[in-house]
């Protein structure tokens, strides 16, 4: 959309301040997500540059809150023999880190290997009812999370599963399904089903089938529906308040009480290494992308 | 499969008829790729589906009361809501009254009379714990407890709460009232509170579809007619967001809009207020629209943009080459080839602005609660389950008919994530 | 300082080396400074003295969590620091055990438990250990002159500033109607009444859009702190312990505060309950309340710990006594809670709270 070089006096106008406007939209989709990262080594315990950090003074630049990450709630943050351990066991930022994973990774597994059987059942043309299924499957993304946990808090208490892992993982995997069903489907879309035929004309058995000729294809797919359905467990927080019991706290659980009760700049902390993660995630998930693109022979765009 | 005796079926190499055969194959190709559904289906089943199904039965079945009063109940039933309450009513009463404080059970059927009728609560408590020491006749002694128990008030509410099966809480949630002869009538007016939350909810998710609109549709065109290589830099900044915590995202618009947070700070710095009259900018609707709008902008962009990259530049350019404005040229021609993005982005933010519960609940204030915040008021501290069912029931019917609306305009399969 | 859910019981279990023996009981309370206080006067010493293990939650008053477990039969709380009026609540709805107030240790006295305690201390499902009183209170570098009436809290044109109220009907109706001119004793009479709750109503509407509402305890020093407000109620504990540790410039303001005791309850089917009721015995000993109280200015339910309150820990010079919500100079202004009324009127309330705040 470069200028042409006929464009009038009022047409180059609008063109810059076109893009000053786009400019000022991008300025406030990312700069609060920017804005907490020097915040986090503030040397006080506010929410604002002081003006000691304004003018770059290193005293006014500290690593307190993210060591407050590892000591709060140890049992001794002074004792030079097992610090690790008891930060490990005992600090509650690390403990909901270590259960945010373990659900995640968790309720990611399960989402993911049914959801993408169901993806390839769905892709399917002789797949009955196929707009009906799909709807129902997607809804997880669409029923106001209050609902969905109220429900599971529910059902869950019924079968003894209330505050237990089982019951957060099997929650947080069904938030994921939809995810992993839209990616697939979505790779899936391209893919030539006499790629399939062509494999069983040769004999091979559908198992063998699926896995060397359309699992190869639909593996980006795949992947990225499983970091979406890892970060939509990693990020939710609705479910776990209902359903989660102290031992089972997540990070969102604890940022939620965290910001509800006493704001502290160590929640500032957590959220950047939190937006470091997202970083970390987004990156593979554009490799992936470009991979994939490559691998089907598009050109790259 | 009818075949007619004159003409011979074409028959597959095992002898039966083709037409036969190949609905056999297509059967089993169905049921193939049904069965690869099947897993999941059922997980949702039993995860998902069944669970909301029993949360919202809690907004129609409530059988506290008959469950803990028995003998009350079954003689209420009878009652015809008008005639004096009589003396085998409340012996009837006074026998359940005796077992549930013996079980510790009158507090709950208490509570749900004291839904119908404040003030109730304690008259129940209290009578109870003499109950067993009453003698008949015992519509006298229960009344020399407590005068209130003459009032047919007391008994029109217990009435109502003696329904296990009710559409009481769903006529709550609308801002009715079901009295005891079983019809409805309005809440008095200080009492209306739900039908006025549901409009503020939806209020509030239109507002920031809007913006999420005006905000998203310049940069989904900028980046859609940049080069790749440029385009894509720039979607980092729109995908970054989607992929950051929403409790991140919250936190960080708590320190840059908070009265000593970062603007009003620079306010100050520049002049624009002075220090004692700092912005209130959060904790109240305000806030919660500018962090909504900042969630939920990825929502509409990925749609749009997805629409727009597929939009033909010569139409564009032929539309200018007979003469059109750039205005003409946009508005006649560029911007009808968008709508599809619109739609699809302005449903799904709409939908999932709809059922918002985090954000408003931790920067809303007062004035920025939406219905889910009061759902789970009511599941978490009034402990009234069965309204919150009601005004989940009645939130699930819109979010289902706009999912609706999204499945006949855009089409489920046609969903983009990133 | 932030003590959420700090697993110390995991870290005693470690630090001493004790094995399996050991009981593991969750004790829930209030968060912030408060269970600090309880950390330091009751968990720290029992936990020294029996070798179990305590894990400390923080939670925001209400029986919603205590139902939610025992009725999901899945009961994980041992002990839960509750208001009067939930205890009483939740004994009538079965969803607490009942106590046997006989295991009660006598006080240091020797006045038995039963006398020892106040009035009220001692319900069928629950044991007092503290007073307190919901009060208001004022940043003073920020007020010019001395407010000193409730009647200054509502007075916008006296006072301009944002203030804090407690997202809740309790204390605030009561407090709106003291301020409007109701005495003390007839406040729940006035409150009685559809107009009494109109006029509290009333008297609320002249500050609301002046008013920022705070949910757990710990906000209320935060936000004068933060300079959000120059004015909140608060809990008075709370208040003074930003003064005492942190050097606060705030004020209480002891003029129609709602005096309120907090209560022990073990939910009903709880994993530990012995361990539980030996915990409980202990803590509300003579010595343990009395120790409890040199850590936040909230008084001991039972009498003999009166003369045993000292000085704020590590402040000689800080004494705790006029602090106290039951010294003679403060008390004489409380409102008493009526937990009954509270009982009996909080759903409506609530309702009609939450319907007054969106509009």
């Amino acid at each position: 959309m470069s200028l042409p070089i006929y464009a009038g006096w009022g047409e180059r106008l609008w063109y810059y301040t076109f893009r000053v406007i786009c400019g000022l939209i991008f300025l406030f989709l990312i700069t609060p997500i920017i804005i907490v990262i020097p915040l986090s080594f503030n040397v006080e315990p506010y929410f604002s540059f002081t003006s000691g950090m304004l003018s770059l003074d290193p005293d006014a630049f500290s690593l307190r809150w993210y060591k407050d990450i590892f000591t709060n709630g140890m049992a001794n943050p002074d004792a030079t023999t097992g610090w690790w351990a008891d930060s490990w066991n005992n600090a509650q930022w690390l403990r909901s880190m270590r259960n945010s994973f373990f659900i995640g990774i968790c309720a990611t597994i399960i989402s993911t290997s049914i959801g993408t059987l169901a993806a390839v059942g769905l892709s399917r043309s002789e797949m009955p009812y196929k707009n009906q299924i799909m709807a129902l499957l997607i809804s997880p993304m669409i029923v106001p999370l209050v609902i969905t946990a109220a429900g599971a808090f529910k059902a869950f208490s019924m079968l003894g599963l209330a505050y237990t892992y089982t019951g957060l993982i099997l929650a947080h995997a069904v938030l994921g399904t939809p995810f992993v069903i839209i990616t697939v489907t979505a790779t899936l879309v391209g893919f030539d089903q006499s790629l399939v035929r062509a494999a069983q004309s040769m004999g091979a058995t559908p198992f063998r089938t699926f896995f060397k000729v359309q699992m190869p294809l639909i593996l980006p797919g795949v992947i990225s529906g499983a970091l979406f359905a890892f970060i939509t467990s990693f990020d939710e927080v609705v479910v776990v308040i209902q359903l989660a019991a102290a031992e089972q706290r997540t990070i969102p659980r604890q940022m939620f009480s965290g910001i509800r009760e006493q704001i502290s700049p160590t929640i500032l902390a957590v959220a950047t290494i939190l937006v470091m993660i997202s970083i970390a995630l987004l990156a593979t998930l554009e490799m992936i992308r470009r991979r994939s693109e490559r691998l089907r022979g598009l050109s790259p765009s | 499969m009818s075949q007619t005796a004159d003409k011979q079926p074409v028959l597959a190499a095992d002898g039966t008829p083709l037409k036969q055969a190949l609905d056999a194959a297509l059967f089993r190709n169905r049921m193939r790729a049904f069965m690869l559904v099947l897993p999941l289906l059922l997980f949702l089943f039993v995860t998902f589906i069944i669970p909301i199904g029993i949360f919202l039965s809690f907004g129609i079945h409530d059988p506290v009361f008959s469950k803990f009063m028995p003998k009350t109940s079954a003689v209420l039933s009878d009652w015809d809501t008008t005639s004096e309450p009589t003396e085998d009513m409340y012996a009837a009463l006074v026998a359940d009254m005796v077992v549930a404080r013996k079980d510790k059970t009158i507090g709950r059927a208490a509570t749900r009379v004291n839904r119908e009728l404040s003030g109730t609560r304690s008259l129940f408590t209290s009578s109870a714990r003499k109950a067993a020491k009453l003698e008949a006749p015992f519509k006298e002694s229960l009344v020399a407890v407590k005068k209130q128990w003459a009032d047919p008030e007391v008994w029109k509410a217990m009435k109502v709460a003696s329904r296990s099966w009710t559409l009481g809480y769903y006529a709550n949630a609308l801002d009715y009232k079901q009295v005891a002869d079983g019809s409805f009538e309005p809440q008095p007016e200080n009492r209306q509170i739900h039908v006025p939350l549901l409009v503020k909810t939806l209020w509030i998710s239109l507002q920031v579809t809007l913006y999420c609109l005006i905000l998203g549709y310049p940069i989904a065109y900028l980046m859609s007619n940049l080069p790749a290589r440029t385009s894509n830099l720039l979607m980092i900044l729109v995908l970054l967001p989607f992929w950051t915590s929403i409790l991140v995202r919250t936190t960080a618009w708590i320190a840059m809009l908070q009265s000593q947070g970062v603007l009003n700070d620079l306010f100050v710095l520049f002049g624009v207020t002075d220090d004692d009259n700092r912005y209130s900018m959060i904790y109240n609707k305000l806030g919660t629209l500018i962090a909504m709008t900042h969630i939920l902008l990825p929502f509409m962009v990925l749609p749009l943009y997805s629409v727009m990259r597929g939009i033909p530049p010569s139409y564009v350019r032929a539309a200018k080459s007979m003469g059109a404005t750039n205005w003409t040229a946009f508005s006649r021609i560029y911007a009808p080839q968008t709508i599809p993005g619109i739609g699809a982005g302005a449903i799904l933010v709409f939908i999932v602005a709809i059922g918002y519960y985090i954000t408003p609940a931790l920067v809303g204030g007062q004035d920025g609660q939406m219905i889910s915040n009061v759902i789970a008021f009511h599941m978490k501290s009034s402990l009234n389950w069965s309204l919150a069912a009601a005004l989940g029931g009645v939130l699930l019917v819109v979010v289902m008919t706009l999912y609706w609306i999204y499945d006949r305009v855009v089409g489920i399969d046609n969903m983009k994530l990133g | 300082m932030k003590f959420n859910q700090i697993s110390l019981g995991v870290a005693a279990a470690l630090v001493m080396g004790a094995t399996n023996a050991a009981d593991t009981i969750t004790v829930v309370s209030w968060g912030g400074a408060y269970t600090v206080s309880q950390v330091e006067a009751y968990h720290k010493p029992w936990m020294a003295k029996t070798g179990n293990s305590i894990i400390s939650e923080d939670y925001n008053g209400g029986l919603s969590e205590v139902k939610a477990q025992v009725d999901a039969g899945n009961v994980k709380w041992d002990l839960v620091d509750v208001e009067l009026s939930d205890a009483v609540r939740g004994c009538d709805e079965g969803l607490l055990e009942t106590l046997d107030a006989s295991v009660l240790p006598a006080g240091a006295d020797g006045s038995a438990a039963a006398d020892d305690f106040i009035d009220g201390a001692l319900q069928d499902c629950a044991v007092a250990s503290i007073v307190w009183s919901t009060i208001y209170a004022y940043d003073n570098t920020v007020i010019d002159g001395q407010p000193s009436t409730i009647g200054d809290f509502f007075d916008l044109e006296k006072y301009p500033g944002k203030r804090g109220l407690r997202k809740s009907p309790k204390a605030n109706l009561e407090m709106a109607l003291a301020a409007d001119g109701v005495a003390a004793e007839e406040i729940y009479d006035v409150l009685s009444t559809p107009e009494g709750i109109d006029r509290a109503f009333a008297k609320l509407d002249t500050i609301k859009g002046e008013t920022i509402f705070w949910e757990a305890g710990a906000q209320p020093p935060q936000l004068l702190a933060d300079g959000e407000v120059v004015m909140t109620t608060a809990y008075n504990g709370r208040i003074f312990n930003a003064m005492a540790a942190e050097g606060k410039p705030f004020e209480v303001v002891w003029d129609a505060q709602v005096f309120d005791m907090d209560l022990w309850v073990i939910p009903k089917g709880a994993p530990n309950k012995e361990a539980a009721m030996d915990f409980l015995a202990f803590s509300t000993s003579t010595e343990q309340l009395a120790a409890q109280a040199s850590w936040i200015s909230y008084g001991p339910a039972r009498k003999s710990s009166a003369p045993l309150v000292g000085h704020y820990d590590g402040k000689p010079e800080l004494e705790m006594a006029p602090h106290m919500p039951t010294a003679p100079e403060n008390f004489g202004t409380a409102i008493a809670n009526d937990f009954e009324f509270w009982a009996d009127n909080q759903d409506e309330l609530n309702e009609r709270f939450n319907a007054w705040l969106a509009s």
